[in-house]
C-alpha cells in the first residue's frame, strides 16, 4: 500500500497562453490583494480550502478572507512549526491548507515540520512564503530569505514557484489548489512589476520565453525577470540578441528549456533575488553540467546576509539591477568566444 | 468499569504486544525495547477496549485516531495493529529489513492502520490537532488519541500545540504522556526535569490526569473522565515504568535502544509467558 503522488501526470495538458506586457510599469495592483481575492474565489467554491496564518493575515492583506470566510481561516499564532504540522495533520483530513507566513520563518524555522510531516508523510500543503529576498526592504536582514529556495529545493517532491506578477499569481495559485502535493509559493506582498497581461496561463514547470534571442539566454525568476527584460533591451542596444526565460518553477526545472537554449545560444546567465548557492542559478548550473556544458555566470546574493534598506538601494547593493545582468552577460557571451577560439585552435 | 475478565482479556493483549515486540527487535538485533514495552498497557487499551476501529478498513471515516508522536516505539504499536488484525503477525519479523513496511518510526504510507507518519519528537502534538481540528470542521465526532513521550515534551513544538488545542477548544483530543522518567541519556529529572507535566498541561487549560499506565481500570477510569469534559483537550500522565514486562529491562536506566540477541529472546519470552493470565 506503498503511496505515490503522481503531481507530474496532473500537470500534462495544461495550456501556456502567454500574453507579454509591452512595458514592465510598477502594478497597480499589490500583490497580497490578488492573493486574497484569488484564495476567497477558490475558497467559496471548494470549502476544503484552509487559509492559516501565525500572526500575520493583517501583513499580507487576508483579513477581507477571515472576515468573509471565517470557517476556513485558522490564525494559529505566533507558531509558525506547530502551524505547518496542524496543516499537515488538515491535510491528512482532506483538507487543503494554504499555511502563509514570512518566507524565513516558513522555511528555516519550519524545515522539519514541513518535511516530515508534510513532504514525507505526503501530504498536501501550500507553503506560502511572504517577502521573498531583497523584497523584505525595511525589515533588514533578519527577514530577508535569501535561503529559502536552497531549503526547500533538498526536500524530495517539493514543487517550487516563484510567481512573478500579479497575473501570473492569479493563475498558478488556481493550479497549485487543484494539484496534490507540497508547493513553496515565494510571494512579493507588495508590489511587483507587470511581465504579463491579463488572460495568459502558465505550466508549471514550464519556462516562459518572455524575449528571443540568439547570442546568449537569461534565465530569471520573481525580482529579477523584470530586471532581465531591461538587460535585454540594454544588450539590443549593442547588438546583442539576448534570449529572456522565466523560470517561475524552480522545482522541478525545465530542464528542456535549458538545454534547447544553451545549444542555441552557447552562453546562459541566471538571475535570482536569492542566494547564488542552491538557488535558480545552481539548479541551472546542475542541468547544464550534466548535459550540455557551456559558460554559465550567475546573478544572486554572492553568499552574504541581508541588510535593512529600500528596494532600489538593496537592489544595487547586491548587484541585481538590470545593468548588473546586461554587464554578466557580457562576461558570458566573451567566454563564449574564448571557448570557441580553444575549439577552432583544437580543429 | 471494566469486568474481571475485559481486565484478564487486556492484560494478556498487552503481554503478546509485548511478546510481539520483542520477537520483532530481536529479529534484527536491536531497537528500542524500553519505550515500546512502557506503552503496551495503553495500547491494549485502546485497541482492545476504547477505540472505534476496523481492522479490515483501515480508512474508515467513522473510526478513532492514534497517532503515536514517540514514534521510536512503532514496533509496539506495528505489534498491536498485527495482534489487532490489520495484517499478519509474521509480518512484524520484517521489522527494519530491507523495503519493510514497518521501519523504526512510524510510516502510514506503509503500514495498515498506522495513522501518521511520526519520528521528529514533537511532531505528532501538532498533526493530532490538525486531524482533531479537520474532525472538527467536518462535524465529526471521532477522537484523536495522541501519545507523547515524558522526554518528548521537552520539546518546544508541544507546548506550541498544548496552547494551540486549547484555544481551538479541541475537546476531542486525548493525549498520553508516557511517564517513565527516563530519556535516552538518563532520568528526565537530571537532563531537563520535567516538573508536574499534570500542572503544567492545567495551565495550558487542557484538562489533566495522572493515573498508573499499567492499571487498566484506572486509564479506563481517566478515559471516561476525559470525555465528559467540552470544550477543552485532555492530558492523561501515564506513570509507567520503562522497559515493563521484562525485568532485566525494567532494572536499567539506559534501556531506551538495547540489543536483544534470540538466547535473551528466550528469556523474554519465558518472563512474558509466565504473566499471561
Amino acid at each position: 500500500m506503498n503511496l505515490r503522488v503522481n503531481y507530474y501526470k496532473d500537470r500534462e495538458g495544461e495550456i501556456m497562453n502567454i500574453i507579454i506586457s509591452k512595458s514592465n510599469e510598477i502594478e497597480k495592483t499589490p500583490m497580497r490583494d490578488v492573493y486574497c481575492q484569488t484564495m476567497i474565489d477558490l475558497a467559496k467554491q471548494n470549502r476544503d480550502i484552509v487559509v492559516m496564518d501565525a500572526d500575520l493575515m493583517a501583513a499580507v492583506g487576508m483579513s477581507k478572507f477571515q472576515k468573509e470566510l471565517p470557517d476556513q481561516t485558522v490564525n494559529c499564532g505566533i507558531q509558525e512549526a506547530n502551524m505547518y504540522g496542524v496543516a499537515s495533520g488538515l491535510s491528512r483530513m482532506g483538507k487543503i491548507p494554504f499555511a502563509h507566513t514570512f518566507a524565513v520563518f516558513a522555511t528555516r524555522r519550519s524545515c522539519d515540520q514541513i518535511f516530515l510531516s508534510g513532504a514525507f508523510s505526503k501530504m498536501n500543503v501550500k507553503i506560502i512564503g511572504s517577502d521573498p529576498g531583497i523584497t523584505a526592504t525595511i525589515n533588514g536582514g533578519s527577514h530577508m530569505p535569501f535561503e529559502d529556495i536552497g531549503i526547500m529545493r533538498c526536500i524530495p517532491e517539493m514543487t517550487i514557484i516563484e510567481p512573478t506578477d500579479g497575473v501570473m499569481l492569479k493563475d498558478i495559485i488556481q493550479k497549485v489548489a487543484k494539484e496534490y502535493g507540497m508547493h513553496y509559493i515565494r510571494l512579493v506582498r507588495k508590489v511587483s512589476k507587470t511581465v504579463y497581461e491579463e488572460g495568459s496561463s502558465f505550466e508549471i514547470g514550464k519556462a516562459v520565453q518572455i524575449r528571443d534571442g540568439k547570442d546568449i539566454t537569461i534565465i530569471s525568476s520573481g525580482y529579477c525577470v523584470a530586471e532581465s527584460i531591461k538587460a535585454a533591451k540594454i544588450l539590443e542596444g549593442r547588438g546583442i540578441a539576448a534570449r529572456v526565460l522565466n523560470m517561475f518553477t524552480i522545482k522541478p526545472i525545465d530542464k528542456d528549456a535549458i538545454i534547447k537554449a544553451a545549444d542555441e545560444t552557447g552562453a546562459i546567465v541566471t538571475a535570482e533575488n536569492h542566494n547564488i548557492i542552491n538557488g535558480l542559478g545552481s539548479a541551472v548550473a546542475e542541468v547544464l553540467g550534466e548535459n550540455f556544458p557551456i559558460p554559465i555566470e550567475r546573478i544572486g546574493i554572492k553568499d552574504k546576509f541581508g541588510e535593512a534598506g529600500p528596494l532600489d538601494y538593496l537592489a544595487k547593493r547586491f548587484e541585481l539591477t538590470d545593468h548588473d545582468i546586461a554587464e554578466k552577460c557580457l562576461k558570458a557571451i566573451n567566454r563564449k568566444k574564448i571557448v570557441k577560439e580553444i575549439e577552432r585552435g583544437i580543429a | 468499569m471494566l469486568t474481571t475478565n475485559e481486565i484478564r482479556n487486556l492484560s494478556n493483549f498487552a503481554t503478546n504486544i509485548r511478546m510481539e515486540t520483542m520477537k520483532s527487535i530481536a529479529s534484527v538485533g536491536t531497537g528500542h525495547t524500553g519505550g515500546s514495552l512502557s506503552i503496551a498497557d495503553i495500547l491494549s487499551l485502546l485497541y482492545g477496549k476504547v477505540m472505534k476501529v476496523d481492522p479490515n478498513n483501515p480508512f474508515w471515516e467513522e473510526r478513532d485516531w492514534l497517532i503515536l508522536s514517540k514514534g521510536h516505539s512503532g514496533p509496539a504499536l506495528y505489534a498491536a495493529l498485527g495482534l489487532k488484525g490489520y495484517f499478519p503477525t509474521e509480518e512484524l519479523l520484517t521489522l527494519n529489513k530491507p523495503g519493510t513496511n514497518y521501519p523504526s518510526h512510524p510510516d502510514w504510507t506503509k503500514t495498515k492502520g498506522v495513522d501518521m507518519s511520526t519520528g521528529s519528537l514533537g511532531q505528532g502534538a501538532s498533526t493530532a490537532l490538525g486531524i482533531a481540528l479537520g474532525h472538527k470542521m467536518n462535524k465529526k465526532d471521532n477522537y484523536i488519541y495522541l501519545i507523547l513521550g515524558d522526554g518528548e515534551i521537552q520539546e518546544g513544538q508541544v507546548w506550541e500545540a498544548a496552547l494551540f488545542a486549547n484555544q481551538f477548544e479541541l475537546d476531542n483530543v486525548i493525549a498520553f504522556v508516557d511517564w517513565n522518567k527516563l530519556q535516552l541519556d538518563g532520568y528526565t529529572k537530571k537532563i531537563n526535569n520535567l516538573g508536574n507535566i499534570e500542572k503544567k498541561f492545567e495551565a495550558f487549560g487542557w484538562h489533566s490526569q495522572t493515573v498508573n499506565g499499567h492499571d487498566f481500570q484506572e486509564m479506563e477510569n481517566a478515559i471516561v473522565a476525559a470525555k465528559k469534559e467540552k470544550g477543552k483537550p485532555s492530558l492523561i500522565v501515564l506513570s509507567t515504568i520503562k522497559g515493563k514486562g521484562y525485568s532485566k529491562l525494567e532494572n536499567t536506566i539506559s534501556n531506551h535502544s538495547t540489543a536483544v540477541s534470540q538466547e535473551i529472546l528466550k528469556e523474554i519470552v519465558s518472563e512474558l509467558e509466565s504473566q499471561l493470565l
